[in-house]
This record gives structure tokens, C-alpha cells and sequence, in this order.
């Protein structure tokens, strides 16, 4: 089955990150490296996002034309930074790959349709 | 049916039904997931069955062979519902009865309904259907919730499994231990629920029959696990003592009141001797100390007779491994006997946010308050603890403590 893994960010987790040193956030984005590695066998793509100050959003659910909107559809404490597809016999082991990441401290699984 | 014979005659009572059907659910669900490999298919037809056995034994007698009566249902229902199925239907029709005996599966079973991607209500509305073959109406009234929530629970639950791809399978052993919690929880959830029957309830299924069911059977299949004994020597040791819990008018009866005459003293035995066999294993948990507590009180003679001093050490340990403002109250309760009611008091006081909506937190105090020379405090106390319950029988005893006292 195919999975769809998305990064969740607190707000504070990314203000710590930036607060770092360069040797601890070099560290940090290794052990996100070696979870890659480790786990190419499942993954099958997918990409670290820009911050959501840098999304466009646009509505087509008004009565009107197409909106575009600045910033991302939700607003909240937590974004989506990133997301990779993975695929895997059954949701146990992406639960068990997902159990040993190593970055943001969220990570929501969806499975893919079909 | 295709002469399977009549066992038992007409009139079997709900209990016995209840009995028959849910010694061959599991069992049955096993075998349709063993044919369909679809565990939402195989679900639904032991949820059929089950309703059909409880439509046709009480006038037709429960059969020689419940569970080949029970596969029988299952399967032509099965052929109507996959008719569009060729592959299916064909692979359904071939099938006879048994379709693979021992080894018991139903562990595969039971931690695919309790997987923690779940939620709690649907993981509980799913063991209690498909592992204990109980109807949706029957965990309907069980709950006290409209059949619709419970039907939608199990449905949306099913897609789940099938969408999101949880595993129909024994988890591996360095994710076994997370897994049996989530079992226990549901398990230990049923005692709970069980435990203070409602008006409401008390013609319905007594769900601590099906705890204890349910832990004997997880117990058979994991025998070396500890915090299994410990549950089911829990659930055990509240049976042995259910009795003595109301008086002739359906009150409740406090422990100290308790007559412990009426206690089961040879299953109260045998299940300290399950806790404490357990605990050689020096692998102790939250489950296997509570039942240790409860089998302190157990083996006391009488209230005077009770080891607060052990008891106060196992609340100790409870609290080390699963701290919870709730295990402070009880803890606090033996305080009052090892280092008296002040001091119990005070431990109280650091717990009022936490456990300002909960009614024994307040009946607790308002004993406390009395036991200090506070009785108009006390009584406000318990008048708080009325406010805070719903269950007849606890409101009934507040009521005379706030008359009487």
C-alpha cells in the first residue's frame, strides 16, 4: 500500500531549529539524511516544503471568479513542512518507520487512494 | 439446519445464548477471515449469524453443532452478498466446516480490533461484535447510546482497516508491549463499565462477564504475560466479592459495611495466587499492583484487619509506574490509615484542580472532614459529590450521608 507522510511543524520547533548552531542543525538534517537512507527501500519520493509565508491559496468555492489568496489554506501553530510518499505492506510498518524519524516532532500518515 | 440436529431445547435463556454465541464468534470470524482474507466482509457476516442464532434459538433450540450452524449462516449469507464475486463465491462455496481447527487465531483477531490507529469507542464496539459476538443493540443498551452511534462506530472503523491498511496479524515483539496495553485498556474498560449497574442497565448484558471472558481467553493465549494474569486476577477479584456490594434493596454497601461472609473466599484464593504467581515474573505493571491492592483487601479478615501499610507501598509503586491523580486518591484513602486524616487531607488539597468534577474525590473528603469534627464542611462535601453523579446507587448512598450525618 501507498502512504503519504506529512511533516508537521509547531511553530516552536522551527524557531528552535533557527535558534541552533550551525554544527547541532548540521547534525539534525544528518539523522533526517540517515532516516532516508535507511528507509529507501519504502520510500518513494516526495520534498521538504517552503515556509507557508511563501504558500498561495486559491478559492473556488465563493459564488464569484477564483480567489487568490496569500499564505496557505489553514492558519495555525502547526504547518505542514514537508511530506514523502512511502509504500509499504500494511499501516504497522509504516508505523513502525514513521516511530524513528527523527525531525519535527508530527507526522500525520494518509494512505493513497487506489 | 442441513441436519446439524437440535441440541438444547427451546427456551434457553438470554445468558445461555449469550454464552453459546460468543464461544464460537471469534472462532467463526477467524475462519471467514481465513476464506475472505477481508476482515470487514468477515465482520459483517459473523454480525449476521449471530443476529439469525439469536432470531431462531430461542424457538428452534440452540443446535448440537452451534458452531457449524453459525458457518453455515455465515457462508450462504456470504454467497448472496458476493454474488457479483465469481473468484469469491466460488472459493465460499468450496469451504466446509472446520475450516482450520487449532492453532487459536484469535489473538490476530483480538489485536486488530484494539490496533491503536483506532479510536478507543470503535476498538471496544469492535472487539465486544466481532471476538464476544455480541449484537449492535446489545452494546447499544450496554453503553447507553443509540444504536446508530455504535453501528456508525463499527462501520467507520471497518473502512479504516481496509483504507489505511491495518494489519490482521500478531504485532512483532518490540511493539508487543504498546499493543497488549491497548488490549487491557479495552479489556479493563468493560470492568469499569460494568462495575455500578444503571437503572438504565440492569436488564442489559453485564459487561463484566464479557471482561472476564475476554481475559480468561487472552490469558490462554498468552499465558507467560504478566499484566494479563494481573487483569484478569483484577476482574476475578471484583466478581468473588459482587454480592456483597448491594444490600437486599439494590444499595450500595460500602467496603468497610461489606459482609464478608458472602465473599467467593476460594476464587478470592485463586486469584491473589494468579497476581502473586505473576509477580515472579518481576515484571510488575499498573494492572497486576491494582490487583494486588484489591487482594489486600481481599484476604483481610475484616476492614481492622487490612495491611494499609502494604497497601500504601503498592500505591507507592502504582504511582511510580502510572501516575494518575485518580491512584492519588486511593493512595490517600490508606493514608488516612497509616498516617491519619490530616495528613490524608492534605494530600487531597494539592489534588482539587485536578479532580474538582469527579464525585469520590468529594465523598472522599467529605469522610475525611467528618473523621476530623467538620461535619457541616463534610456535608457540603457530599451534597458536591451528589451534584457529580449520576448513578442511582452512589446518589442513594450520598442522600443518606447528608441525612444522617
Amino acid at each position: 500500500m501507498k502512504y503519504v507522510l506529512l511533516f508537521v511543524e509547531p511553530e516552536q520547533y522551527a524557531a528552535d531549529l533557527a535558534a541552533m548552531d550551525q554544527p547541532d542543525r548540521d547534525r539534525a538534517f544528518m539523522l533526517v539524511g540517515q532516516w532516508f537512507m535507511e528507509n529507501a527501500d519504502k520510500v518513494r519520493g516526495g520534498s521538504k516544503l517552503r515556509p507557508p509565508d511563501t504558500a498561495t491559496t486559491v478559492r473556488m468555492d465563493g459564488d464569484g471568479d477564483p480567489v487568490v489568496l496569500d499564505g496557505p489554506f489553514v492558519e495555525g501553530k502547526e504547518v505542514v513542512s514537508g511530506y514523502t510518499e512511502v509504500e509499504a505492506a500494511d499501516l504497522d510498518e509504516v508505523l513502525a518507520i514513521v516511530k524513528t524519524w527523527p525531525g519535527c516532532p508530527v507526522v500525520e500518515i494518509r494512505p493513497l487512494e487506489s | 439446519m442441513d441436519g446439524n440436529g437440535e441440541g438444547v431445547g427451546a427456551g434457553a435463556s438470554h445468558a445461555e445464548l449469550a454464552r453459546v454465541v460468543r464461544e464460537h464468534a471469534g472462532r467463526l470470524a477467524v475462519s471467514l477471515m481465513h476464506v475472505t482474507g477481508d476482515f470487514g466482509t468477515a465482520e459483517d457476516l459473523v454480525q449476521d449469524a449471530v443476529v439469525t442464532a439469536l432470531r431462531r434459538w430461542p424457538t428452534e433450540g440452540i443446535p448440537e453443532r452451534p458452531d457449524a450452524w453459525l458457518f453455515t449462516v455465515a457462508r450462504n449469507r456470504g454467497l448472496d452478498v458476493v454474488r457479483r464475486e465469481s473468484n469469491y463465491r466460488s472459493k465460499l462455496a468450496q469451504v466446509q466446516w472446520p475450516v482450520q481447527p487449532e492453532p487459536d487465531e484469535r489473538l490476530r483477531l483480538i489485536f486488530t480490533c484494539c490496533h491503536p490507529a483506532l479510536p478507543r469507542p470503535a476498538q471496544i464496539a469492535l472487539t465486544l461484535r466481532v471476538v464476544c459476538g455480541l449484537t449492535t443493540a446489545q452494546i447499544a443498551r450496554a453503553f447507553v447510546v443509540p444504536e446508530t452511534t455504535v453501528a456508525q462506530r463499527i462501520t467507520r472503523a471497518k473502512r479504516k482497516i481496509a483504507d489505511a491498511g491495518i494489519p490482521y496479524r500478531i504485532p512483532d515483539p518490540d511493539e508487543l508491549n504498546p499493543r497488549l496495553g491497548e488490549v487491557l485498556a479495552v479489556i479493563y474498560l468493560l470492568l469499569n463499565e460494568g462495575y455500578l449497574p444503571t437503572a438504565e442497565r440492569a436488564e442489559s448484558r453485564d459487561l463484566v462477564d464479557d471482561a472476564d471472558w475476554l481475559a480468561t481467553l487472552l490469558h490462554h493465549l498468552m499465558p507467560t504475560e504478566p499484566e494479563v494474569a494481573g487483569l484478569l486476577a483484577l476482574i476475578r477479584l471484583h466478581r468473588a466479592r459482587i454480592d456483597a456490594r448491594f444490600d437486599p434493596d439494590g444499595g450500595l454497601v460500602l467496603l468497610e459495611h461489606q459482609d464478608r461472609s458472602r465473599w467467593n473466599h476460594q476464587a478470592i484464593a485463586d486469584a491473589a495466587q494468579l497476581v502473586a504467581h505473576a509477580a515472579r515474573q518481576r515484571k510488575p505493571g499498573p494492572y497486576q499492583l491494582q490487583a494486588a491492592i484489591v487482594a489486600c483487601h481481599a484476604e483481610a479478615e475484616d476492614w481492622a484487619d487490612t495491611d494499609w501499610e502494604q497497601i500504601l507501598l503498592l500505591y507507592d509503586m502504582l504511582m511510580h509506574l502510572a501516575p494518575s491523580p485518580i491512584t492519588r486518591l486511593h493512595r490517600a484513602v490508606a493514608l488516612r490509615y497509616t498516617a491519619g486524616p490530616r495528613a490524608a487531607l492534605d494530600e487531597l488539597d494539592t489534588l482539587a484542580d485536578a479532580l474538582d468534577r469527579y464525585h469520590l474525590y468529594h465523598a472522599t473528603r467529605a469522610e475525611l472532614l467528618r473523621a476530623l469534627g467538620h461535619p457541616h464542611q463534610a456535608r457540603a462535601a457530599d451534597e458536591r459529590a451528589l451534584a457529580l453523579t449520576a448513578n442511582p446507587a452512589e446518589q442513594a448512598l450520598l442522600q443518606h450521608r447528608i441525612s444522617w450525618t
